[in-house]
């Protein structure tokens, strides 16, 4: 996994709240392998018309937020499904970080597994930085090192448990890691089944 | 580690710390007894083969086909082949892995939040997961049962634990006894609309109180299910003789002498007198009438007598955008009566309202009636299935110019080609009225089974209180 330290970009303002993951990518493309990109599906049904043509007013369509790799949003986004295609989405499209108010506990959870941040910060910060976004495109720093969210005339520190900071900063593999606790994991569970051997699936 | 004393505890924390392996840097690493795997998990299996790494525990891994089943001629082949592919690869992930299936072809076949259950793997006081968000349901047992991402998915394949931040705990406790007409997708709407679909975020919801004490266990999973809509990582419900009885005897529950050992066990798992939640809501019956959504998220519902929301009377300029957006996307005007809002079609299924019970309730008031609108039932196993015809309920859903489907998670979120066209509006008894969610422009307003059918039955969103009523008078 790629590490994430600091990331300087401009962002995105997406205003809409609890955007769930349905339409984060609707379900009739998850059939699709991930080695095709998913970055064609993000957001797909607001972006593309019935036809599939691009919706000029859409904001991911507007040229000066190309290129954006911060999304700045509304509360509760990535709510719904537990599709980490969502995130696939946002990755494969170039997406680093989502700074919200609340995120969904599921998508909060894949999303620093594939190198996307998701940043919680209080909604009227979320709303001073989402103001530094209208017009001038403006350009966030997200510093994951020092914790901080960076922009125009404010610099707002933002909480993260030091297991994911840690993971995202060096790309730990967290399968690596916990293979490391084999080991005990065996003990553990020789353990718990012989208290409680009812627990184990019959045949 | 558990402490030496730890005071009373939550049925959380009590099957928590029983699955604690180890903690490090404010994380747990929780032991996981069950893992569902259904079509969506071949992300995982591709990366675990990319990593060369194997599945360490199969036997506790279970695959399930439904989210991409047909619920029509199965016999024939699967006509899309982007379709069939996604139900042979399970087929073959699973094959490969040594993990039992329960594909397209089993007498076990069904939804998967209806078949752990249903096949006595979903027990109290177990770890369960699955790649899907509506993994909650299992915590009617008194599991802790949450969904996952397919990262975590490969992680549980090859270790059979997880890492998890402890979260809270929130109490909503349902006094009185539920009114007649009010089933437990009503409660569950009721609560959601009352704490947001974001009111649960970070935490684990135990629901308590007579009403819910009073629940069978199918309108128990009704309200687990849709926890996730509330934001809440899990659900879970305090086992009891309700949970004891249903489990009892299932192909996968303990036997014999485990059995004894495994009810008391269940027994000591109830909530401590004294534990304290980081949260707790309170509701009475008396204030849940039967619930209609109205809008784009779950907790955008209302009693069906009430009107539809004025954007106007918002005074948080967000919340009114929220608002508008929902109504426009919807196709209704505020201060419309719910009451005389039309339907084009209905779907009775998914994991939230699919079991016996659930197509009982909608056939009650089918019996001897048509449907104005056309719509299908799908039952959430094949099992369900078998029961109901012997009961006669298809004949009554078939009467009534209804189709009757097998099971699947078909028009809930229309992966297996179950959609509802375009701009029409669906009268629905799944758990996500999201834009798209049931195909492209769709409309859809969630309800219990009765609702539905009574929708279906006048056309428009109803009352079924009045059409009760109106039958037996
Ligand atoms: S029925 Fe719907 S909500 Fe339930 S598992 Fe299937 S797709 Fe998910």
């Amino acid at each position: 996994m790629e590490p994430f330290t600091v990331l300087t970009s401009r962002a995105v303002p997406l205003d809409i709240a609890n955007v769930d993951t349905d339409q984060l990518i609707p379900a009739r493309f998850l059939k699709k392998p991930r080695s095709s990109g998913y970055d064609n599906y993000l957001l797909y049904d607001l972006r593309f018309d019935e036809a599939g043509a691009p919706r000029p007013d859409f904001v991911l369509n507007r040229p000066e937020y190309r290129g954006a790799k911060i999304v700045v949003t509304g509360p509760n986004f990535g709510c719904g499904s537990s599709r980490e295609g969502a995130v696939y989405a946002l990755v494969d499209a170039g997406i680093r970080c989502v700074i919200a108010a609340s995120f969904g506990d599921i998508f909060f959870n894949n999303a620093p597994k594939n190198g996307l941040l998701p940043v919680v910060l209080p909604p009227d910060q979320v709303a001073e930085v989402r103001a530094a976004l209208d017009g001038a495109c403006a350009e966030l720093t997200v510093d994951l090192q020092a914790q901080e969210v960076r922009g125009p005339g404010f610099a707002f520190r933002f909480d993260i448990d030091p297991f994911r900071r840690e993971g995202l900063l060096k790309g730990i593999d967290e399968i690596d890691l916990t293979l490391q606790y084999r080991e005990r994991i065996e003990a553990f569970r020789a353990d718990y089944l012989a208290e409680r051997p009812w627990a184990g699936v019959r045949g | 580690m558990p402490d030496a004393a730890p005071g009373p505890l939550t049925l959380f924390e009590k099957v928590w710390r029983r699955h604690l392996v180890l903690e490090r840097d404010g994380q747990a690493l929780l032991y996981i007894d069950r893992h569902f795997a259904h079509e969506g998990s071949f992300h995982a299996f591709e990366k675990l083969r990319a990593s060369g790494r194997r599945v360490i525990a199969p036997g506790q891994t279970f695959g399930v086909a439904d989210h991409y089943v047909p619920t029509r001629d199965r016999a024939r082949p699967i006509p899309n082949p982007e379709i069939a592919n996604m139900v042979d690869m399970l087929g073959r992930n699973t094959a490969e892995n040594g993990i039992r299936l329960f594909g397209l072809d089993d007498p076990g076949q069904g939804i998967v939040h209806v078949i752990g259950p249903e096949q006595g793997l979903t027990q109290p006081g177990l770890t369960i997961v699955c790649g899907d968000s509506h993994t909650s349901t299992h915590g009617a047992f008194g599991a802790l049962a949450f969904g996952i991402g397919a990262s975590e998915v490969a992680h549980v394949l090859a270790t059979q634990c997880l890492w998890q931040k402890r979260p809270k705990t929130l109490r909503i406790t349902i006094d009185g006894r539920l009114h007649p007409g009010v089933a437990a997708k009503d409660v569950i709407l009721a609560v959601i609309s009352r704490i947001g679909a974001n009111g649960g975020t970070g935490h684990i919801v135990e629901y308590a109180g007579e009403a819910i004490r009073g629940l069978s266990m199918e309108g128990r999973m009704t309200i687990c299910n849709m926890s996730i809509e509330a934001g809440a990582k899990a659900g879970m419900i305090a086992p009891d003789e309700t949970t004891f009885a249903y489990l009892k005897g299932r192909p996968f529950a303990p036997a014999g002498e485990a059995w004894e050992r495994a009810v008391a066990d269940w027994r000591g798992l109830a909530s401590d007198e004294g534990a304290r939640f980081d949260r707790e809501v309170r509701l009475h019956s008396d204030e849940i009438a039967p619930m209609v959504t109205w809008g784009t998220s779950p907790e955008e519902a209302l009693p069906v007598t009430a009107l539809v929301p004025d954007p106007a009377s918002e005074s948080d300029p967000a919340r009114r955008a929220q608002v508008e957006r929902s109504l426009s996307y919807m196709g209704l005007v505020p201060g419309q009566k719910l009451s005389e809002v039309t339907v084009d079609r209905i779907f009775i299924g998914s994991c939230t309202n699919s079991r016996i019970e659930d197509l009982r309730a909608a056939a009650a008031i089918l019996r001897g009636r048509r449907s104005a609108v056309p719509g299908i039932v799908s039952p959430g196993s094949s099992a369900v299935k078998r029961m109901a015809e012997a009961e006669g309920l298809d004949r009554v859903f078939t009467a009534a110019g209804l189709e009757w489907r097998d099971s699947g998670c078909s028009m809930c979120v229309g992966m297996n080609g179950d959609l509802v066209p375009a701009g029409e509006r669906c009268a629905s008894t799944s758990n996500r009225n999201f834009p798209g969610r049931q195909g492209p422009n769709a409309r859809t307003h969630l309800m219990s089974p009765a609702m539905a059918a009574a929708a279906a039955v006048t056309g428009r969103l109803t009352d079924v209180r009045g059409l009760t009523v109106g039958e037996a008078a």
